[in-house]
């Protein structure tokens, strides 16, 4: 039973898989503002998970250096749009992506 | 069937279904709660790849703070779900095919390289290697200048977040420093002159 030895393949497809729901997610989802920056939370912990796997399995320190630096930039994201989304939801009283068409014609 | 594989699994497998239960469920708050579970378990198989100080960082700052904030928002909002559930159903298939679509086309990219431990062990780390330390000894050398960058940008994360959403009430009272700065003695005080009264005793 080798090739359940986690080797990098494996977190490298966990990483895969979790990108995917979280694509899927946001194709489910696609009227909940909320739910969708969830999804992309999801999407950047895939990406990390990438980084640390290929950080440990190559010795190369720069993977978690990245990481770090991602997870700064995601949670300054996630406060900014969590900002807008009350915001928007001040004005327009829901969070449904079809509700805000102020702009249009 | 060694210990660390067994971990691994258990790990993996908590966080892909806790993953799928975000984006599926109904409920906003257990959305919530189910990312809160997903970050843990990530944090576990980091934990795994020896990287702790980011996995304790995930933990403390991704769950501690960003979940947190997720969980304030979404308490203070009253949705009204049904509206935006309504063509859940239809959107399945879609979502379905896209989503498998993405992961086969990661998997032959990143397997097609990697399959079958073709990177070998990863290489064992030296006595008295310490994560923090080799991560702090990066940070703050080689990538001096885009840790002070990372530090603007959650500054300027800071003032938007609060520019966005500052409401001025009218009742409050507060100070204003620099009217405070520029009184003059004269604007508080008025010697008045007068005579002074004796009193029997």
């Amino acid at each position: 039973m080798a090739w359940l030895q986690p080797t990098l393949a494996h977190y490298l497809a966990l990483g895969a898989i979790l990108f995917s729901i979280s694509v899927i997610g946001i194709f489910l989802n696609r009227r909940n503002v909320l739910i969708i920056l969830m999804a992309i939370e999801l999407m950047l912990l895939a990406v990390n998970l990438n980084f640390i796997a290929f950080s440990h399995f190559l010795g190369d320190s720069a993977g978690q250096v990245f990481v770090f630096f991602i997870l700064t930039v995601a949670a300054a994201e996630s406060a900014i749009g969590l900002a807008i989304l009350v915001l928007l939801f001040r004005n327009v009283g829901s969070i449904d992506v079809e509700d805000i068409d102020r702009l249009k014609g | 069937m060694t210990f660390q594989t067994i971990i691994f699994y258990t790990f993996a497998a908590i966080l892909v279904v806790a993953a799928a239960f975000v984006v599926t469920t109904r409920n906003l708050v257990q959305a919530a709660l189910w990312l809160v579970l997903s970050f843990f378990s990530a944090a576990g198989v980091w934990l795994l790849l020896e990287a702790e100080f980011l996995a304790i960082v995930l933990v403390l700052v991704y769950v501690g703070a960003v979940m947190v904030l997720f969980l304030f928002v979404v308490m203070m909002l009253d949705v009204n779900f049904d509206k935006m559930r309504e063509r859940f159903r239809s959107y399945i298939p879609a979502a379905a095919i896209v989503g498998i679509l993405v992961a086969v086309e990661i998997l032959l990219v990143l397997l097609g390289g990697y399959l079958g431990d073709r990177t070998g062990p990863p290489p064992a780390a030296p006595a008295g290697y310490s994560n923090t330390k080799m991560l702090g000894l990066q940070i703050y050398t080689d990538y001096a200048y885009p840790f002070e960058i990372a530090a603007m940008i959650l500054l300027v994360a800071i003032i938007a977040a609060i520019a966005l959403t500052h409401r001025r009430r009218r009742e409050t009272k507060y100070q204003n420093p620099g009217a405070q700065v520029r009184v003059r003695r004269d604007e508080r005080l008025r010697i008045v002159q007068m005579p002074a009264e004796k009193r029997e005793p």
